[in-house]
């Protein structure tokens, strides 16, 4: 990291948080018991070369050049487990266990994106319910 | 639940409505909310409630003797006729036009806008043929903005997601709370650019004023000019051939890719001493617990 007195750790491995939930590596890590940072690199911009045809198709129809604000979501892993964060809810998405995470991350934030956009637009997200309680307009 | 009409919705009070919808109005404490991605989930591009709008559909809105709510009411109405195309002709300066809109759409305007034109914009594309007030695509979630002239201070403040570009130079305060997103300014950039970004991307083809990305979190900004100076925490990174690749397809696509490329840019990012996720040293706790 380009800091000099950053005392979080680095992500070295796709795998790394799914294996270790924790995610205590580096000294101070250890020493509060609380993983510092992201689990995910945020500032990862995507490989166009491995888009999905759905996404392709989604800025087809949105008029955009590129993923636009699909640039910046990405798979994270939240205890343990792959999740992807929904701003729309202000949470994490689980990723289902039938989904087979491939080896690299610019693959899995594709499927990331991918799934969350259909939830978002879906009936079944929790915006729709917060639609229909609480619409003034 | 579902067998509930909106009708019947809406002669509820708030207060039944978010029981009849089966909703929780206790106090949740801790992770409560667990929700899991369906693989099977239908394909859709828009939320359910979007209107149907048509690209090659066009109309014109003369806005002159309109109020700014009066314009946005309209633009929502030809939007619900499934116009995609929309003009706005004489906006001259009006403050908070074109706002909230959550879908696809075009929206041109003939002209400029005052303070925080454009804000809490989802999915549309905006092109403004003119020059920008304070605030404009403040808390801007998707889609693209241009802006063909100079824009104000506090441009795309708290923008969490999409394009927002200024092919000027523009105010103080650039992205000041940066949650996401792309923010590109053709010209200079004022003082404290970046000031508290949290995670996106910032491009500044000119020169940036002092204090840049002064306390961001996250977040990249890169500037093709020079700095005046660096803002607390923010360092410069090193500029990788997937950061020289995303900066040449971002110019390109709104026409301002510098004659002399993009590997004269700064990369400019957090140093991360200020993340501090437990404020008391071990030490101190003993002594206060």
């Amino acid at each position: 990291m380009a800091g000099t007195q950053y005392r979080g750790s680095e992500i070295t491995d796709v795998d790394q948080f799914v294996n270790d939930a924790a995610g205590l590596a580096s000294e101070r890590e250890k020493e509060i018991g609380q993983h510092i940072g992201y689990r995910y690199d945020v500032n990862l911009v995507p490989d166009y070369g491995r888009i999905t045809q759905f996404l392709t198709k989604y800025m087809e129809v949105m008029g955009w050049d590129d993923l636009n604000w699909l640039e910046d979501i990405h798979m994270g892993y939240e205890d343990g487990a792959p999740a992807v964060f929904d701003r729309n809810n202000n949470g994490w998405v689980s990723i289902p266990d039938t989904i087979e995470l491939p080896d690299n991350q610019q693959d899995r934030d594709m499927i990331a994106r991918e799934l969350l956009l259909k939830f978002q637009m879906s009936d079944r997200h929790p915006l729709v319910l917060l639609r229909k309680a609480y619409m003034k307009f | 639940m579902a067998g509930l009409s909106n009708a019947e919705l809406k002669k509820m009070t708030q207060e039944e409505r978010v029981t009849a919808l089966g909703m929780r109005t206790d106090q949740l404490t801790g992770r409560a909310m667990r929700i899991e991605f369906n693989p099977d989930e239908e394909e859709r591009f828009e939320y359910p409630w979007a209107p149907d709008v048509d690209f090659n559909k066009r109309t014109e809105l003369d806005v002159d003797e309109m109020t700014s709510t009066e314009a946005n009411q309209k633009i929502r109405a030809l939007m619900q006729e499934g116009y995609g195309t929309i003009v706005i002709k004489n906006p001259r300066g009006k403050h908070s036009l074109g706002v909230g809109i959550l879908t696809r759409l075009r929206l041109i305007f003939e002209g400029s806008l005052g303070y925080f034109g454009v804000g809490l914009l989802d999915g549309p594309n905006v092109t403004i043929n003119g020059r920008v007030g304070w605030s404009c695509g403040e808390n801007m979630l998707a889609g693209t903005v241009v802006v063909e002239k100079n824009a104000g201070s506090t441009f795309g403040a708290a923008i969490r997601g999409g394009d927002l570009v200024s092919k000027g130079s523009v105010g103080s305060r650039t992205g000041i709370d940066q949650k996401g997103g792309t923010i590109i300014v053709g010209g200079d950039t004022g003082a404290l650019t970046g000031f508290m970004m949290q995670r996106g991307r910032m491009v500044i083809c000119g020169n940036a004023g002092k204090n840049l990305g002064d306390s961001m979190y996250d977040g990249t900004i890169y500037v093709g000019g020079n700095i005046k100076s660096f803002g607390v925490d923010a360092v410069e990174g090193e500029l990788t051939d997937l950061d020289k690749a995303w900066l040449t397809r971002k110019l390109v696509q709104y026409g301002l890719m510098p004659e002399n490329g993009v590997d004269h840019f700064t990369k400019v990012v957090a140093g991360r001493q200020l993340w501090n996720y437990d404020n008391l040293e071990p030490s101190e706790k003993k002594i206060v617990l």
